[in-house]
C-alpha cells in the first residue's frame, strides 16, 4: 500500500474538520468537528509507525497519548458547554460574544458589530 | 490490488463521507451517530494498518466514551430532535473553502513528500497488547505518567467547573 494513501485520508478528514469547527454554531458540533481533526493525526501517526517500521512504536504510542488527551479535552470543553448553558440558555457560538472587543462598555449587545460597523 | 487495500479503500471512503455528513446534516443526534460510523472506519483503518491495540482503544474511548459524552451534552442542552436549518453559519461558504484549501495543501504535501515510500504491511510489527505494553512501560513510561497528571488536572478541572454555581448559590 502506498503512504499516501492514509496521509490524503488524514488530511481530507482534517479539512473536514477544520470547516466543521468554522462553520457549524452549536458549540458541541464545533467539538465534533475537533475530534476529527485529532482523529487525522492519529492516522497520519499511525501511518508513519507502519511505514518506517518503528522498532519503538513512537507512532503508535503518540497515537495512544493523543486519544487520552482527547477525551481529557472533551471531559472539560462538555463541562464548559454546559456551564454555558446554564448561564446563557443557549451554546450558540455565534451569540457568544460576552468577551467581544466593543468600544463603548456600556453597550450590552453591539447591534451594528456583526456586519463590522462600528 | 490486494484485499487489503480494497478493504483500506472502502473504510476511508465510509470515512469521508460520513464525515461529511457529521458536519452537514441538520440533525444534531444525527451528528453524532455520524461520529460513531466515522470513528468506526478510523478505526478499521487502523486494523488494516497493523496498529490492533490503538484500533481498540478507540472503539473504547471514542466510540464507547466520547459520542456518549457528546450525546449526553446533547441532552442536557435541550438539543431539539428535529432538523434545525439554522445550525450552520450563514457564511459557511467561506468556511469550506477554507476547509477544503487547507485539505488541498496537506493533500499535496503529502503526497508530493511521500509519492514513493510504500507500507510494507508483510513485514510491520503488529502493535498488539502485548508489544504496546512493553514500549509504553519500557520506553514511554516518563510521558505516560506526565499524561496520568494531565488526567487527574482534567477531571479535578471538570469538577470544579460543574460545582460553580454550587458554590455561587451557597
Amino acid at each position: 500500500m502506498p503512504l499516501w494513501w492514509p496521509l490524503l485520508l488524514a488530511s481530507m478528514l482534517f479539512g473536514i474538520g477544520v470547516y466543521g469547527v468554522l462553520a457549524r454554531r452549536n458549540a458541541v458540533l464545533v467539538l465534533m468537528g475537533v475530534e476529527l481533526m485529532l482523529n487525522a493525526v492519529n492516522i497520519n501517526l499511525v501511518a508513519f509507525d507502519a511505514a518506517f517500521r518503528d522498532v519503538l512504536h513512537g507512532g503508535q504510542t503518540l497515537a495512544l497519548f493523543t486519544i487520552v488527551i482527547a477525551a481529557a479535552e472533551i471531559g472539560l470543553a462538555l463541562a464548559i458547554v454546559l456551564l454555558v448553558f446554564r448561564s446563557h440558555g443557549h451554546i450558540d457560538v455565534d451569540r457568544l460574544r460576552d468577551l467581544a472587543d466593543r468600544d463603548r462598555l456600556d453597550l450590552p449587545e453591539p447591534r451594528g458589530a456583526e456586519r463590522g460597523v462600528r | 490490488m490486494s484485499w487489503v487495500e480494497a478493504i483500506f479503500l472502502l473504510l476511508s471512503g465510509i470515512a469521508v463521507v460520513s464525515a461529511l455528513l457529521v458536519v452537514t446534516t441538520s440533525h444534531l443526534v444525527h451528528a453524532a451517530l455520524w461520529l460513531v460510523v466515522t470513528l468506526g472506519s478510523v478505526a478499521g483503518v487502523f486494523l488494516v494498518l497493523a496498529a490492533e491495540f490503538v484500533a481498540w482503544v478507540q472503539v473504547l474511548i471514542y466510540v464507547g466514551a466520547v459520542v456518549v459524552l457528546l450525546l449526553f451534552a446533547l441532552m442536557l442542552t435541550r438539543a431539539p430532535t428535529g432538523p434545525q436549518p439554522d445550525l450552520t453559519v450563514r457564511r459557511a461558504v467561506p468556511a469550506a473553502v477554507v476547509g477544503l484549501l487547507v485539505a488541498v495543501l496537506l493533500g499535496v504535501t503529502v503526497v508530493a513528500g511521500f509519492q514513493d515510500v510504500r507500507i510494507d504491511l508483510d513485514r510491520v510489527v503488529v502493535g498488539s497488547a502485548e508489544v504496546t505494553g512493553e514500549t509504553i512501560f519500557r520506553r514511554w513510561v516518563l510521558p505516560f505518567e506526565v499524561l496520568s497528571v494531565l488526567l487527574l488536572a482534567a477531571l479535578v478541572g471538570a469538577i470544579v467547573l460543574s460545582r460553580l454555581r454550587d458554590r455561587e448559590d451557597g
